[in-house]
């Protein structure tokens, strides 16, 4: 709006009239309920998990016995099942992803990448109830027979490291759950950072090209450091992806709420847990304490959005500004 | 005197090179493959269980073989029907407001706000629509699971709908207003219909996204192993059957489960197909 | 229909200040901009200009690129506007009433349009014509009014046959006439052209030119213009701007043969860029 002289004809009722305020306050409200639902949710989530946090306080997240009968609720096996998934599924997925993002943002020809860019979107709109059928009837067996013996006689015989590759395995295992969750999230990967990738201005490749730099050299020594302020931003992106993801965890994690160290064992997820006895659960406290664990769920993905957000925010302003 | 690396050093550098871009290409290969294997397992072990009577029959008890799924298709329409009613109009309308009115702040919080709500664990809005929704109507039911939904739909809906208004071309917002039309008038004769494309494609690719969203569904439209009438009860919907019957020790169930998936997953990917066919045949230009 | 807007006007006062030789002798004001300031945020964009249109006469407004031109343009149907850290002091009149006081909407059928670009909505040809007439809720046949304003811009013949194709079909010539008819549409008192043939070939541009100059017996006419030529040939009056001041107005003829400030002589002949 200019200022200056605003004689009254242009006054407020006048506008209002007109229509432009009108559907200036209309859009403005369909707008905010994007706020409103935000604090909505909070707040409902936090009223109604009242209980729990008044008799466990933070003993809730360390406590190892979920109880529902004695009304004792001890998050950290879920806790812990969520975090080993989350964290498994990170060190599978982003090599692989970022491998993709490179291969799709700086060798493959312009067509090419776009038509697997394009697979790669479809695979990011599979329902993760699909992946958990998956899950089910192929990657559980595929750990159980194919996967975890080697593992086991190889690694689990390492001093060191053999504590994560102790057996037996029935398949539903941490293992099953990392591998299902790191499919899922690479699409995430691979379609942030291809994008940051691509917004890598050219004179910085073309330097290095200039130095004498292999075309791998340049890549990994100059655009990937370049660019890692989004490369991790997408890694964030898919950590909240994989924290939060119920159904297909909740298909192959083997839903143990215990807490143990080996991956080829049965654990269980925060999400997991919510989805199957929610419906299940008798008595305000078991109800409160599940809404508890989905209140943290959503202030950690909040959290780790927020930060994702921000950091490829900044990678695709000092592309735009380089 | 410092010397230079020989012919030796220069080639087993390009060795590496070669053999990490290798690798990149592999790993995109890998992934790319991921959706074909996916495709290929569902048409295999459920592609000869899609007879008609999937789509006209009721689910049959534990041990009869035979029977369909739909009251889970017709369940999941009328879910997606009540996700548009909540979601569409307000998602399209907020987009509106973010890109033609917004100021900078207020858009900036509103669009921060909705890419974090659009990573919230689908559960948690399940969550927060059983104790919104179900609790206060004593019952789960198709309206509650369609809120889930609808709520879902918002923020994908609104971020969209604002990016492709923005691609629509001041130009033609002034030459709008320069004939007289007013900020609205403009908006709705001429901003959207220039990108109407744009936001039809929003609205389908939120539709396929949440078209298989499962969790969100658990505690609010339950589940129904008979027709629903109305919009009070609780529904079957295709991605719980694919949950509940997936998970089942039953060999019949997991074969509908299979064929339930293949319906739900194709019915994703061409909503998804569709809706970018749409846009890639230019935003602006209608003939 | 000139006849008829006339009779309903009132009879506008006189031209204020006196310039230095009067090129608007005789002639009723249509726009007059008194003490004109506008800013762009901190920045002063115009300094305390004063120019007076007037009735059915081209005039053109020159000077190099960011003096300001383009700017005074679009203070006078307020597309100014759209910027929202812009600010305007002074005042505007049109036929001797505040356009800065009316309805924008009002004001803006009554002052048209034609931009750098040609900027067809996309929609049909016949859509684009009627959309103006439409907003402004004309009462009368819409087919017939644009078959009318298709014809004033020359482009009748060429697309009658096709008006229900998009307007993206037709050449950037076409389209930018079909910009013009589209103002000219809804009856505009005063028609404003912001460097219309930018974007445009040499044939494209003389058609317009031809055009402009058969429209001034319906229309009061200001166009922006880089191209000194393109002043010389079409306008009546020409206003010659330097970093947001207000040099020089004077008859074209006169400010092209015998201008009389410096600077003024200096851009003609081509010593600034």
């Amino acid at each position: 709006m200019s200022a200056g002289p605003v004689p009254a004809s242009r006054s407020f009722p006048k506008r209002l009239i007109q229509g432009d305020q009108v559907a200036h306050v209309i859009t403005f409200v369909a707008a905010a309920s994007i706020l409103l639902i935000a604090t909505l949710l909070v707040i409902i989530l936090w009223d109604n998990s009242a209980l729990p946090r008044a008799k466990f306080g933070l003993s809730f997240f360390t406590g190892r016995d979920w109880d529902p009968v004695n009304e004792i609720f001890g998050a950290a096996p879920f806790v812990y099942g969520t975090l080993v998934t989350s964290a498994l599924s990170l060190v599978i997925g982003v090599p692989l992803g970022l491998g993709a993002a490179i291969f799709l943002a700086e060798l493959a020809p312009a067509k090419i990448s776009d038509a697997l860019t394009f697979v790669i979107e479809l695979l990011a709109a599979v329902p993760s109830v699909i992946y958990g059928l998956l899950g089910i009837f192929v990657v559980v067996p595929f750990v159980r027979t194919t996967l975890a013996p080697p593992l086991m006689h190889t690694l689990g015989a390492v001093p060191e490291i053999g504590f994560l590759f102790k057996g037996p395995c029935y398949g539903v295992s941490f293992l099953a759950a990392g591998l299902v969750l790191a499919i899922m999230i690479v699409p995430f990967i691979v379609s942030v950072s291809r994008e940051v990738l691509l917004a890598v201005p050219t004179d910085q490749r073309e330097a290095a090209l200039a130095l004498g730099s292999t075309r791998w050299e340049s890549t990994w020594k100059v655009v990937v450091p370049f660019a890692l302020p989004g490369v991790l931003g997408s890694v964030f992106l898919a950590m909240a992806r994989a924290l939060g993801e119920t159904m297909a965890v909740t298909m192959v994690v083997g839903n143990v709420p215990e807490i143990r160290t080996s991956l080829l064992a049965p654990g269980y997820s925060i999400a997991a847990v919510i989805a199957n006895e929610f419906t299940e659960a008798t008595g305000d406290m078991y109800v409160q304490s599940l809404i508890e664990l989905g209140l943290v769920l959503f202030l950690v993905t909040f959290i780790l959005n927020g930060l994702a957000r921000l950091l490829i925010l900044f990678t695709s302003r000092r592309g735009g500004a380089a | 005197m410092s010397g230079w690396a020989g012919a030796g050093h220069r080639r087993f550098r390009k060795v590496i090179s070669y053999a990490w871009l290798g690798a990149t290409a592999l790993c995109a290969l890998l992934v790319v493959g991921v959706l074909f294997f996916i495709l290929g397992s569902l048409v295999w072990k459920g592609g000869s269980d899609i007879d008609l009577n999937f789509f006209t029959q009721l689910p049959k008890p534990v041990g009869e073989t035979g029977g369909g799924m739909a009251n889970a298709i017709v369940g999941s329409i009328k879910l997606l029907f009540l996700a548009s009613l909540v979601g569409i109009p307000i998602g399209v309308v907020g987009g509106i407001y973010m890109a033609e009115f917004g100021g900078r702040l207020s858009a900036f919080i509103i669009q921060y706000t909705a890419d974090l709500l659009n990573g919230v664990p689908s559960i948690v809005i399940g969550l927060f629509t059983y104790s919104l929704i179900v609790i206060r109507m004593k019952h789960f039911s198709t309206l509650a699971g369609g809120f889930a939904l609808g709520v879902m739909m918002i923020p994908i809906t609104l971020r969209s709908t604002e990016q492709f208004l923005r691609s629509v071309p001041v130009t033609l917002r002034e030459g709008a207003m320069a004939l007289g039309a007013s900020k609205w008038r403009t908006i709705v004769s001429v901003v959207v219909p220039a990108a109407y494309r744009g936001i039809l494609t929003a609205i389908l690719l939120a539709l396929a996204r949440v078209a298989g969203e499962t969790a969100p569904l658990l505690f609010t439209a339950l589940n129904n192993r008979y027709w629903s009438p109305g919009w009070n009860q609780p529904t079957a919907s295709l991605p719980v059957m694919v949950f509940t019957y997936g998970i089942s020790p039953y060999d019949d169930w997991q074969r509908q489960a299979w064929a339930a998936g293949l319906v739900l997953l194709g019915m994703v990917l061409l909503t998804n197909i569709i809706a970018r066919a749409v846009l890639s045949r230019g935003i602006s230009a209608p003939r | 229909m000139n006849a008829a807007l006339g009779a309903a006007r009132k009879p506008a006062p006189a031209a204020g200040s006196a310039a230095k030789t009067d090129p608007l002798a005789g002639l009723k004001p249509r726009l007059e901009v008194r003490n004109l300031n506008f800013f762009y945020g901190p920045k002063h964009a115009l300094f305390d200009i004063s120019l007076t249109v007037p009735i059915n006469r081209v005039t053109a407004l020159i000077g190099p690129s960011g003096c300001g031109k383009s700017t005074l343009l679009r203070t006078l149907n307020r597309m100014h506007e759209t910027v929202k850290t812009s600010r305007l002091e002074g005042q505007i009149l049109l036929d001797g009433e505040s356009v800065l006081d009316q309805d924008v909407t009002r004001l803006r059928r009554r002052v048209g349009m034609v931009f750098q670009r040609p900027n067809p909505f996309p929609k049909s040809i016949f859509d684009n014509i009627a959309y103006g007439l439409r907003v402004n809720g004309y009462k009368g046949s819409i087919s017939e009014a644009v078959e009318k304003s298709l014809r004033r811009a020359a482009l009748w013949d060429e697309v009658k046959d096709a008006l229900h194709k998009s307007a993206y079909a037709l050449s950037g010539g076409q389209q930018q006439r079909l910009c013009i008819a589209r103002a000219l549409a809804v009856d505009p008192e005063v028609l404003l052209l912001d460097e219309p043939c930018s974007a445009l070939d040499p044939i494209s541009t003389a058609k317009i030119e031809e055009l402009l100059f058969g429209l001034k017996e319906i229309c009061t006419m200001v166009i922006v213009t880089h191209n000194m030529q393109q002043a010389a040939r079409s306008s009546d009056l020409t206003a010659f701007m330097l970093e947001g001041h207000l040099v020089e107005f004077q008859t074209t003829e006169q400010l092209f043969t015998t201008p009389s400030d410096p600077r003024t002589e200096a851009y003609i002949t081509g010593r600034f860029g």
